[in-house]
């Protein structure tokens, strides 16, 4: 589950070119005018196709690990995850504006009482 | 192993609907019912078919959407089961099943084995709750409450409102759907605030969807698949009688 630079680049422009053929080629039995349970799966892909995409460009962005979110670049020297407060101290909020374009909104992180240390487990 | 299903197909509400036979090879001991119809479906859209319409959601048997009548049985031949987690185990090469949507009245087909199922929506909606401002969440110890009256609540509180009491019924009676919720809320204190008005208005609800009236045959005990109790039945004819003499 470790991310990296090169593996997330990659994943964005191959989910891309998933979303590109389904949107050409998808088939879906039985007609719209009337209750169709393939369609209502077409259409959970079709948001999955772009979320998938959106969870690779955000990892991608945030250029430390934390929690779940591990950037094999940003790593202790005895592989902990390792935060960068500094920069990355805020909640991605991001905006849709059409496929595979999202607007970021940064809303900040601001801990008065109690502070984040480093996680160790020893 | 290899079986041949037989499945109620019907295009809509509207057109008359029939069974249409499928073989269906290689079914693993282990899937589940709703997997061997994943594998079937897929079959049928490679043949450029239309694939079965059929309910589900969580597949985990709790939240009360698949709703199969599997060789003349809500959920099909397992106790205390609900389809999602029936397994091809429970049958053997060779078998021959059947499989119908849930039939009632009160529930119109609206596609293969898709009913409609909101007149239990509307039953919930005219007194299936309490009417409480919500804070924080008291301390669970605050009010004592017998044991058995809790232990009751929370078997009836079991119940996954999937209709398998109403196909099941000769009468497509809902009683233990509505008594196993009027039951629930009418064993603990916040919910007798309103017992009154709820078993009256949720009793007049069930009758205007067009529920049949339970002759206490007990089939809707023998096929939920949360082993609900028709002493909810029973305790609810109590509240409604109570709330008719107290009106």
């Amino acid at each position: 589950m470790g991310r990296n630079e090169q593996n997330l680049t990659e994943a964005i422009s191959e989910i891309k070119a998933i979303r590109e053929e389904f949107w050409k080629d998808v088939r879906i039995p039985g007609i719209q005018n009337e209750l169709n349970t393939e369609l209502e799966k077409a259409g959970r892909v079709a948001d999955f196709l772009e979320l998938g995409e959106l969870m690779c460009k955000d990892a991608l962005m945030r250029k430390e690990s934390c929690g779940g979110h591990f950037r094999e670049e940003s790593q202790t020297p005895d592989g902990e995850a390792k935060r960068d407060d500094d920069n990355f101290s805020y909640v991605a909020a991001w905006e849709f504006k059409e496929a595979g374009n999202w607007e970021l909104h940064k809303e900040e992180l601001v801990f008065d009482v109690v502070h984040p240390t480093q996680r160790s487990y020893k | 192993m290899n079986l041949t299903l037989k499945i109620w197909r019907q295009k809509n509400a509207k057109e008359a609907g029939n069974l249409v036979t499928y073989p269906v090879k290689d079914v693993s001991p282990d899937m589940s019912f709703l997997e061997m119809f994943d594998v079937l479906n897929e079959q049928l859209i490679q043949k450029n078919e239309e694939p079965i319409a059929f309910d589900h959601d969580c597949r985990e048997g709790i939240c009360g959407m698949c709703s199969m009548y599997i060789n003349g049985r809500a959920h099909g031949p397992a106790q205390g089961t609900t389809t999602c987690q029936l397994h091809m185990r429970k049958f053997k090469d060779g078998d021959t099943i059947v499989v119908e949507p849930w039939r009632a009245e009160a529930f119109p087909v609206v596609k293969d084995l898709i009913v409609n199922r909101s007149a239990f929506d509307r039953v919930i909606s005219s007194g299936g709750f309490i009417s409480v401002n919500t804070g924080n969440a008291k301390d669970a110890n605050n009010i004592p409450i017998p044991k058995d009256d809790a232990d009751n609540s929370f078997a009836a509180a079991a119940c996954i409102g999937c209709g398998a009491c109403v196909a099941a019924c000769k009468n497509s009676s809902a009683m233990l759907f509505v008594s196993a919720k009027v039951s629930q809320l009418a064993l603990l204190p916040q919910g007798m605030i309103e017992r009154e008005s709820r078993v009256l208005n949720m009793v007049r609800q069930m009758d205007e969807e067009g529920f049949g009236s339970c002759t206490n045959t007990g089939a809707c005990e023998a096929e939920c698949p949360k082993e609900i109790s028709v002493e909810n039945i029973a305790r609810m004819n109590r509240e409604y009688l109570m709330a008719n003499l107290k009106k």
